[in-house]
């Protein structure tokens, strides 16, 4: 008689197991299926010859090889990668930020100004840089008009390399309604009264954006900043479509034109992969970008752990 | 509670080595048909069957022409019903092959990738149809033959022809004095210089001719052909350092350049209007002379432009006299890819469209592109012939010292690696030519390497 009361628990444990496991299924399957087997398999891609097409062949570390000692396109797609990272993320982020402070102390018509800063955003992409690029083309755009009524320079934005990253900004900038709203929830969410106690301690408009505003919104920026350095190493189609709008021919425009400026890291992935049938190397970028964003991802959390007010205090 | 954790630690490398071996079997659509190819001419079979076609044309005359020549085929085989998608590109050509959901026919703008499917398999072998049904290829031109196999393997036909040509705009030549078109890069530099006018604030209001790279049609390979240009050596390695024509083609068109001005020939570039447009800057009056394909005969009469124009061969290199007459030829291509679900059905297709003389000559009339075959082209229901401006276009295809971008394995990328560098070099950014060029050529061999 005292087996059963062994094999009882037993049989619920097992029975617990199942249940568990039945309700971890939707999310394993869900996880293996559509990330961890595209990674695995792009991973071993990366050690092959593969087309995609026919069967592809075992080449060892080759085209890592290629990558670091022979692609002749690859330094420029990372320069300008690491631009984008570097230049646009940042105007991007304080731009959004500026726009949610001004927006946020608004008194009267918010709504419309929020709505209007916001609009941009909902703009398809591809679209949103077809209007972006003609509205700065040379000669007949409006931005070119506007500049030239006013005697300033005229440069030739998207046909220029010195201009066409800076008009990419500008159409980030432009585009970047979705952070302005975030921001712009994460202000109005600093509790009031913590302004009011700073400001009765002689604290300035200064001391109180550095003291209380930038500490309360942190987890919200270092969100926007994560996402954003990752969208940016992954940034294609507005590169694309401002280099076919801007280079205004049939076969004529060479991936990041003008000269190569606009030749992002996914650009030139895409292009290797898809148009020369080198889909194994362009495997080996891919994982290197994995690799570069886990990184950059992991940077960036690290640096800001000891930024977050609540985190430092536990 | 520990037992579930620890099974769960168990289970996930379980199932990353499963996933590991499932990426092993799913590694690059692996090739099953490692046999030789047979014909599938299925010459009796007339069970009725809808076939996909896919093509890349969007403009509405001539999406209709392909309709009107489908329906020729239709009524040939009745028992074929053609599903006709327009607008499809390469790209997505080689996604639905690689995603096994391929179209039974599908036909591309850019003889380019005819290397990249036929050593890849993308698209399937034709020789042992041609081979059963007898049909005869001399009749197409040798270049024409060049473009559409690699390697001896066949998988795709000509499907029409491109060739080139230089457009110029007679009511502006006559008010700069210039009585005919040029016949060598001397001339087309000079009239070019004398045609171009500017605003008073020195912009470009009419460009004589638009020597920078990427101005439409303006690309390497419409240009290098006056110099006899030869991108691949016999066993296909990058040619362009070897070749003293593509140091001497870039050589002239930078020295153009840069008396036009880079800057003011950027911004006129930019904002011309959308090269398939009406608003065409050739057919505007706005460019004096362009590169371009015969198509843009059909173009102008389509957008009824008032220009008054006149077509010659592109001119001849200097030390090149030869040459004249001859000019650049590409076209489209047409093949069954691999995953077509009826291919019997679909090689009566592609033998259809790029052998029927009727079809060819129909297709070539309405959409203003060069016949493939001698019978086509020999016909006198083409109506093409008759048109002088077409004629020039016709008689390029016809010259033997006409020639092509020829099939590489990783779809032409030694043409889309040389624009980036003929695009540096105009804006002065190659000090040394002939070493850029070897450099180019190096890096040509090792891309081209990666598929081994």
């Amino acid at each position: 008689m005292a087996i059963p009361h062994v094999l009882a628990p037993r049989a619920a444990a097992h029975r617990r197991r199942l249940v568990v496991a039945a309700f971890l299924a939707p999310g394993v399957v869900g996880i293996g299926l559509f990330l961890i087997y595209p990674l695995l398999t792009t991973v071993y891609l990366s050690f092959t010859n593969s087309n995609m097409i026919s069967p592809a062949k075992w080449v060892g570390l080759r085209n890592y090889r290629y990558l670091f000692t022979q692609d002749p396109s690859i330094w420029q797609a990372v320069r300008n990668t690491g631009w984008l990272v570097a230049i646009m993320v940042p105007a991007q982020l304080l731009f959004a930020l500026g726009v949610a402070m001004v927006t946020a102390r608004l008194k009267a018509g918010a709504g419309i100004y929020r709505t209007l800063f916001y609009l941009p955003a909902l703009a398809p992409p591809v679209a949103a840089t077809v209007a972006f690029v003609c509205l700065f083309t040379p000669g007949t755009g409006p931005v070119d008009h506007l500049l030239h009524a006013l005697g300033l320079p005229q440069p030739l934005w998207f046909t220029s390399e010195t201009w066409s990253k800076p008009g990419l900004a500008l159409l980030a900038l432009w585009g970047s309604g979705s952070s302005m709203v975030i921001f712009l929830a994460a202000l109005l969410d600093v509790p009031a009264e913590l302004y009011e106690a700073a400001a009765l301690d002689g604290a300035g408009s200064w001391q109180r954006f550095r003291r209380i505003t930038l500490p309360t919104i942190s987890p919200v920026l270092l969100f926007s900043a994560v996402t954003g350095v990752i969208a940016a190493l992954q940034y294609f189609t507005q590169a694309v479509v401002a280099q076919q709008t801007a280079g205004n021919s049939r076969i004529g425009v060479p991936p990041g034109y003008p000269n190569g400026s606009t030749l992002t890291y996914s650009q030139w992935l895409y292009v290797v992969g898809f148009g020369q049938f080198h889909m194994g190397y362009a495997c080996a970028l891919a994982v290197l970008l994995f690799a570069a964003t886990m990184l950059a991802t992991v940077v960036l959390l690290r640096r800001a752990s000891g930024f977050t007010p609540q985190e430092a205090a536990s | 509670m520990r037992t579930p954790l620890r099974r769960a630690r168990v289970s996930i490398p379980a199932l990353l080595c499963a996933a590991a071996l499932l990426a092993g079997c799913g590694t690059g659509g692996t090739d099953a048909s490692g046999s030789a190819p047979k014909a599938r001419t299925g010459a009796d079979d007339t069970t009725p069957v809808t076939i996909t076609f896919w093509h890349a044309f969007t403009d509405d005359r001539e999406v209709d022409a392909v309709a009107k020549v489908l329906d020729k085929f239709h009524a040939k085989y009745p028992y074929i019903t053609v599903n006709a998608v327009k607008g499809q590109t390469d790209d997505k050509i080689n996604q639905a092959v690689r995603g096994g959901t391929a179209p039974d026919v599908a036909a591309s703008f850019n003889a380019g990738n005819v290397g990249g499917w036929c050593s890849s398999g993308g698209m399937q072998d034709l020789g042992p149809d041609i081979a059963a049904d007898k049909v005869d290829l001399s009749v197409i031109p040798k270049a024409v033959q060049d473009y559409t196999a690699f390697k001896g393997k066949r998988c795709t036909m000509p499907w029409l022809a491109d060739t080139f040509g230089l457009y110029y705009n007679k009511k502006l030549f006559a008010a700069a004095g210039i009585a005919e078109p040029p016949k060598t890069m001397s001339e087309l530099a000079d009239d070019a210089k004398k045609l171009t006018a500017y605003n008073g604030d020195g912009s470009i209001r009419v460009a004589g001719f638009m020597p920078y790279m990427g101005g439409y049609e303006m690309v390497t390979e419409h240009l290098v052909t006056a110099w006899g240009g030869q991108w691949l050596t016999a066993d296909g390695k990058s040619n362009t350092s070897q070749d003293p024509a593509f140091a001497a083609a870039l050589t002239w068109q930078k020295k153009l350049v840069d008396t036009m001005g880079a800057d003011k020939l950027k911004a006129f570039k930019t904002a011309m209007a959308p090269e398939q447009s009406a608003q065409n800057a050739f057919e505007a009056g706005n460019l004096a002379m362009m590169v371009d394909g015969e198509w843009r005969t059909a173009f102008i009469k389509g957008d009824q432009s008032a220009v008054d124009y006149g077509t010659a061969p592109i001119p001849a290199a200097d030390d090149h006299p030869e040459l004249y007459g001859s000019g650049y030829v590409g076209g489209n291509v047409i093949g069954i890819p691999k995953g077509s679900k009826h291919p019997d059905a679909a090689w009566k297709l592609v033998k259809f469209l790029s052998t029927d003389t009727d079809a060819l000559v129909t297709l070539a009339n309405d959409v203003g592109n060069v016949p493939t075959t001698l019978p086509a082209l020999d016909s006198p229901q083409l109506t093409l012939t008759s048109d002088p401006h077409f004629k020039t276009f016709l008689d390029v295809y016809k010259n033997p010292h006409t020639s092509t971008t020829p099939a590489a394995a990783d779809g032409g990328a030694y043409v889309t690696n040389f624009e980036p560098f003929a695009e540096k070099w105009q804006d002065g950014g190659v000090p040394d030519l002939k070493a850029g060029l070897a450099e180019l050529d190096k890096q040509n061999d090792a891309a081209l390497s990666l598929g081994s």
